[in-house]
């Protein structure tokens, strides 16, 4: 399973990058939505991918039976799902306004601001 | 337990909630942005002589014991960014009063200056790696929303360029976190820098080392990942460009700090050279950037630029001294810097620009700005005897005993090169007659940034500006007892054996003790001689 895993978060690294890269700020932002994509799977495979029991200590003992899966990297992972969310709303609230005021999708034609 | 350790970070939310379930009520809003201010700053001031008495302040949320919960830590470090976080906080309280157009005070300035505030305490406190992103994505969210308030072309154009830039950097900085959980199974940055002594060192720990100075970098503006800055920083609301240039790419610097002496000291033998020619590459294209600019918060971005590579010189020099010298720098930078845009502010609303060539005979009309920026145009430069003189010279010196000539000598010139950008804006601003075709009419009148009429209240501008130019030659006169607490932390810094055990008690510092980093340091030094034939 982890060779699989392995390979599917290269290839999401990658085509974010290669998205971000683009001048459609559409595009961008498709990119910035995969490159966290791909990094919450990362914290979820870098923990072990074990068939775990939920880590719960049944009642009256001092520690859980059997194998236990690791319960902080699914908090993290969690945890990164909704900072991600919010930052991408967010995100595709800019590039509409953005779009309002330049009338363009093009990174090229935003570049009053620069030095 | 010891409610100063948590309390510059929930007072701040609470003061955005209160202020929040005030929405419509523009005076309680006002109300609460300096009142919520003034409380951050007195609880500031009481973490920071707590520390100073105790050394290491901990508290665990939750009480749960110190690996598995969230540990918040008050080093002398933490409580410095704290105080000068509680500082900059109410100045810009007061001072967005006066500048904030009613446009942006509808759509929550204010809530969200509360929230901005509470990231970057939490950032300087949390004891914990993944509680530190999670604080940086407080305050970058807001600082986002700050940004773009207003809705101006200039603001999209910059935010898009912030936003990719530091969501990236989230990124790299997120996949780091994770990758440093699987090598060595721990969150904690206490308990990371014991398992990481005990480790054996596979690639693995290099390579996050590197992927730790990359995030930490672009958020600090560092060479060559500084590009995000200029492009944004003169775009937003003044007070927002203010609070913006004072806090936020210090916490990237701050985190820089903690990662690399905390987690990390035993990859400062080969980075050392990466960093240090970063830092100094850093100062050298900032101040050269602003050299060619003619737009006065331009010129300001740049010199931020310029003055994170001091701070990162400090770093990567890698002594206690040299360490006090960084965060002497920081320290006299989020001051000075805050109240150089500050004053930008208050020249705009009196002459209608921030073109330098539009603008002049200040120094005729207003002497007293004219000498609050002199202070601390020349404190940026490092003119004895102001505050940046004493933050350069222990950098120098420093520099000097780590025989790093080249890079020490490089620093100098970057302050003479700051010096010219300084005097460019004081002859074209404050000393030549205002040009002919600008006469503004005799009696100026003021508008906020949405273009409306505002009251003429610029005392509430002048008074954070007198107070901070104050300060910056305060900490001048006396540098001493300030530098003395800067070499308490270049040394809290250096033997992290402190910090851990603060965290995780006494048995697991002992251990710690076994591998304290000089002299793990020393053994490389000495590996790297006998390599050399």
């Amino acid at each position: 399973m982890e060779p699989l895993m392995a390979l599917a978060i290269g290839l999401l690294y990658a085509t974010a990058i290669f998205m971000m890269l683009r001048r459609s700020i559409v595009k961008l932002v498709i990119g910035l939505m995969l490159l966290s994509n791909a990094a919450n799977l990362l914290i979820f495979t870098t923990a072990g991918m074990t068939r775990g029991a939920p880590p719960l200590i049944p009642e009256g003992m001092m520690q859980p039976l059997g194998d236990v899966a690791d319960p902080l990297p699914q908090a993290v992972v969690l945890t990164a799902i909704v900072i991600a969310f919010g930052v991408l709303a967010f995100a595709v609230v800019l590039i509409r306004r953005a779009y309002e005021i330049v009338k363009a999708d093009d990174l090229d034609k935003m570049k009053d601001t620069d030095t | 337990m010891r409610p100063e350790v948590a309390l510059p970070v929930l007072l701040p939310l609470l003061s955005g909630a209160i202020s929040l379930m005030f929405w419509r009520s523009r005076p309680m809003q006002r109300f609460i942005a300096v009142a919520g201010n003034v409380v951050l700053f007195v609880v500031s001031l009481w973490l920071f002589v707590a520390v100073l008495e105790d050394g290491y302040i901990t508290i665990q949320m939750g009480s749960w014991p110190a690996p598995f919960g969230i540990t918040l830590v008050a080093d002398m470090l933490s409580a410095v960014m704290i105080l000068l976080t509680g500082i900059i906080g109410l100045a810009m309280g007061i001072y967005s009063l006066a500048t904030t157009g009613r446009g942006h005070e509808k759509f929550g300035y204010y809530p969200l200056m509360h929230l901005l505030l509470a990231g970057v305490a939490g950032a300087f406190l949390t004891g914990d790696i993944f509680n530190l992103y999670v604080w940086f994505e407080v305050m970058l969210v807001a600082s986002f929303a700050l940004l773009t308030l207003g809705g101006e072309r200039a603001q999209m154009e910059g935010a898009i360029k912030y936003v990719t830039l530091n969501l990236l950097a989230s990124v790299i900085f997120l996949t780091a976190v994770g990758l440093l959980y699987g090598t060595v199974g721990s969150l904690n940055m206490a308990d990371i820098a014991l398992r990481m002594d005990e480790a054996e060192h596979s690639g693995m720990v290099e390579v996050l080392a590197v992927m730790f100075m990359v995030a930490f970098g672009i958020k600090a503006a560092a060479f060559p990942l500084f590009f995000w800055l200029p492009a944004s920083y003169h775009t937003p609301p003044v007070a927002v460009s203010a609070l913006f240039a004072g806090l936020l790419t210090k916490v990237g610097v701050y985190s820089l700090f903690r990662v690399f002496t905390l987690i990390f000291d035993q990859t400062m033998g080969y980075l050392q050279d990466i960093m240090l020619w970063g830092a100094v590459l850093t100062m050298v294209t900032g101040v050269l950037g602003a050299a060619a600019q003619y737009e006065f918060r331009r010129i300001l971005s740049f010199h931020i630029v310029s003055q994170i590579g001091y701070m990162i010189l400090g770093l990567a020099l890698y002594t206690p001294l040299a360490i006090a010298g960084g965060v002497f720098a920081i320290m006299h930078n989020i001051i000075v810097k805050t109240n150089l845009f500050l004053i930008s502010g208050i020249t705009h609303r009196l002459q209608g620009t921030y073109q330098l060539k539009k603008m002049g005979g200040l120094y005729r009309e207003r002497p007293w700005l004219a000498v609050a920026f002199f202070i601390s145009a020349f404190s940026l430069a490092g003119i004895p005897p102001l505050s940046g003189f004493f933050a350069k010279f222990v950098l120098v010196r420093a520099g000097f005993e780590a025989k790093a000539y080249v890079a020490t000598g490089i620093a100098l010139a970057v302050g003479l090169m700051t010096l010219y950008s300084m005097v460019k804006i004081w002859n074209e601003v404050f000393w030549k007659a205002l040009p002919e075709e600008n006469q503004v009419p005799e009696t100026p009148t003021p508008t906020g940034d949405d273009g409306r009429l505002l009251k003429p209240s610029l005392w509430m501008m002048y008074l954070p500006v007198v107070v901070l130019a104050m300060m910056s030659l305060l900490i001048g006169v006396f540098a001493e007892p300030i530098m003395l607490v800067m070499n308490q932390i270049g040394d809290q810094l250096m033997t992290p054996s402190g910090y851990i055990e603060a965290v995780l008690g006494a048995s697991a510092s002992a251990e710690a003790a076994l591998l304290d980093p000089i002299e793990i340091q020393a053994e490389r030094v000495d590996d790297r001689l006998e390599e050399t034939p």
